[in-house]
């Protein structure tokens, strides 16, 4: 067996068989769970590198899954775009592992520890069975693992958790729906489930209304799964109770392969120019988006508890990546690419720092936060390298990204949509300053005389790696576009 | 909450339901490829019966003969049978999920195995389904508890 042939299948199978081994496991010996289930998430990163060395060197992958030809069988396609979401999803789930461990002792009953790895596991096999397919079909399949994992590991949270999983259950739902909706209406008119050969028989059927009301459904369907701003209302509860390890998780992969899906449905299946000349959806998720940005931006403003803060500005940040996305040049799309990794890394260190805080003293509420840094100085250091970045300080990665983005916006000339990026990035100073400045240079001593000090070494790793890698990423932001990201841009921009 | 009720009646039609109910249950799962059925309607099946026992008779009752840790062993079982069934077509040297290459270790020559492994997948998903059917059906009506039902 040629490993590296199969790798792209293996990336799924491999989490997915080690979840239901989690469950014999964990009736057998508890203690055996978690060195499984961080083997197993170890062995994905090692394959999502591998992949993405073999994709770089040979071009893209194509795996017919049981032998049958493609179109009639489901096919996986990796290519660029794909292989980089893969190492982003693998990367950041082997460190949410890694956190977990001691944030979970203090969240969970031991007993259901077995069943938490192995909803995790099956969340992370459908993320990465969502990217690595080439199949609209096998792709809605992956989208239900994912959320219903998701929906699982958000209710075990605090008390309130189970109502906000519940909005999340009949919200998700609606987009799943309407994302089955549209591939039924694409198999009504083509015939074929196969995102290549779908795109090869569309361009005929472009005039036809089947056709309009499956792009509508489609992309709504992953607006909601995305919480893209008139949709969003199920995120800041669902991501807030959830305990801490699974706000991260999902705040940093779950959003960003939806954008993925997102870009697929409107430049793989359909052409660029279909939603830029036949009707104009690209124009309408720009504003779309830039409503996103500001409103999310504003109302980070105005809460109390830091978790449902990051909750609204990752809602402004879905507003940057679909903008970027939207803006129908190669400066914006690329910023948009770009800014998958960047607000990957940084959302999930932000939720992990926060997450530490909340690990000793009991609270999230941003008052509290005074005078912090003389106790936990590595999580508070980290803390500011990402406030920075996620303002935009120059040799941060948010600066890069938000960098094109603008670029792209003035190129298509979309001013509101320069001023909404400027706006955002104003607001995020005002959020990150003021925490700052209650971290470190605020007077007093309001941490409840509660014994405060540096979160455990397993929850430490994740943060500094996160943060170093948020400079890192800005200083190779050059090398990062130069060999993947523009290979991920589609034709006829 | 479900409390047990002596009625002669419904136990009597119950106990001779049951077997059928789970032959026929059987036979849609095996059929499958050939007719309308497969795993997730067999499996169905499967799980009403063993809910039609819980009615009829008590929950404690049906636990005894299906006791919950072999529950929750049965419904990763089911999913795992279907996986690994796929990895081994993998360390076989085919396609995952690609049965053909079955017939290196199957007794049989490459098309009858690939309807062989479509089985071995029906039975696996035959399995977890109708454990899930039972593990809803107890979550729901002892409110998650899973406790002995007031009698």
């Amino acid at each position: 067996m040629n490993l590296s042939e199969h790798s792209s299948i293996l990336i799924v199978v491999v989490p997915l068989i080690a979840s239901f081994l989690n469950v014999f496991i964990g009736l057998w010996r508890r203690s055996l769970c978690y060195p499984l289930f961080l083997l197993a998430l170890v062995i994905c990163g090692f394959l999502s590198i591998d992949l993405i060395q073999n994709i770089i060197n040979n071009g893209t992958i194509r795996y017919k899954l049981g032998g049958w030809m493609p179109p009639w069988g489901i096919e996986y396609v990796v290519d660029h775009l794909n292989a980089y979401v893969i190492l982003i999803v693998s990367f950041i789930s082997l460190l949410v592992a890694i956190y977990s461990k001691r944030s979970l002792e203090k969240e969970l009953e031991e007993s259901k520890l077995p069943y938490f790895y192995s909803t995790y596991l099956l969340l992370v096999t459908g993320l990465l069975g969502i990217t690595v397919t080439g199949d609209i079909f096998n792709l809605f399949v992956f989208l239900e693992i994912a959320s219903l994992a998701g929906y699982a590991l958000i209710a075990i949270g605090e008390n309130r958790s189970v109502l906000a999983s519940f909005n999340y259950i009949i919200m998700g739902t609606i987009g799943a729906c309407f994302y089955l909706l549209g591939v039924g209406y694409i198999y009504i008119i083509t015939g074929s489930l196969n995102m290549l050969d779908i795109a090869q028989l569309l361009p005929k059927l472009y005039e036809s209304k089947v056709t309009l009301a499956a792009f509508a459904f489609l992309v709504v369907g992953v607006a909601i799964k995305i919480a893209l701003f008139p949709l969003h209302r199920w995120l800041p509860d669902a991501y807030t109770y959830a305990p801490s390890a699974v706000s991260v998780l999902a705040s940093a992969t779950m959003t960003k392969v939806g954008i993925y899906v997102l870009i697929r449905i409107s430049f793989t299946i359909f052409e660029p120019n279909f939603s830029k000349d036949i009707i104009p959806a690209g124009t309408i998720l720009v504003w779309w988006s830039t409503i996103a940005i500001i409103f999310g931006s504003i109302l980070a403003l105005g809460q109390i508890d830091f978790k449902r803060t990051l909750s609204y500005i990752l809602i402004a940040e879905v507003g940057y990546m679909v903008l970027g996305v939207n803006l129908g040049n190669k400066e914006g799309f690329i910023g948009a690419v770009l800014h998958i990794l960047n607000d990957a890394l940084m959302i999930a260190c932000l939720f992990m720092v926060t997450g530490g805080i909340y690990y000793y003293l009991k609270s999230r509420n941003i008052e509290d936060f005074v005078g912090l840094n003389k106790k936990m100085p590595l999580s508070m250091a980290s803390f500011s390298i990402v406030a920075l970045s996620m303002i935009g300080i120059p040799p941060t990665a948010g600066f890069f990204s938000k960098w094109y983005l603008i670029i792209g916006a003035i190129k298509a000339e979309q001013w509101i949509a320069v001023i909404a990026l400027l706006f955002s990035s104003l607001v995020n100073a005002i959020i990150f300053f003021r925490i700052l400045e209650k971290i470190y240079f605020k007077k007093g001593n309001s941490t409840k005389d509660i014994n405060v000090k540096e979160v455990p070494v397993s929850m430490l790793i994740p943060i500094l790696i996160l943060a170093t890698s948020v400079i890192l990423v800005g200083l190779f932001s050059g090398k990062i576009i130069s060999s993947i990201i523009q290979f991920t841009v589609p034709g006829g921009f | 909450m479900i409390r047990l009720i002596e009625d002669l009646h419904i136990q009597f039609v119950c106990r001779i339901m049951v077997p059928l109910i789970q032959f026929f249950a059987l036979y849609v799962i095996a059929h499958g490829h050939y007719s309308p059925g497969g795993g997730f309607q067999g499996g169905c099946i499967l799980g009403a019966s063993f809910i039609l026992m819980m009615i009829a008779y008590d929950i404690e009752y049906v636990k005894k003969r299906f006791p919950e840790k072999f529950n929750t062993f049965m419904v990763a079982f089911g999913v795992f049978l279907y996986a690994a069934i796929g990895a081994l077509c993998l360390i076989l040297g085919a396609e995952y999920l690609n049965y053909g290459i079955l017939h290196k270790i199957l007794p049989a020559d490459p098309v009858k195995v690939r309807a062989l492994g479509t089985l071995g997948i029906e039975i696996g998903v035959g399995i977890t389904v109708s454990a899930v059917m039972l593990s809803i059906f107890l979550n729901l009506s002892t409110f998650g508890k899973h406790e002995k039902s007031e009698v």
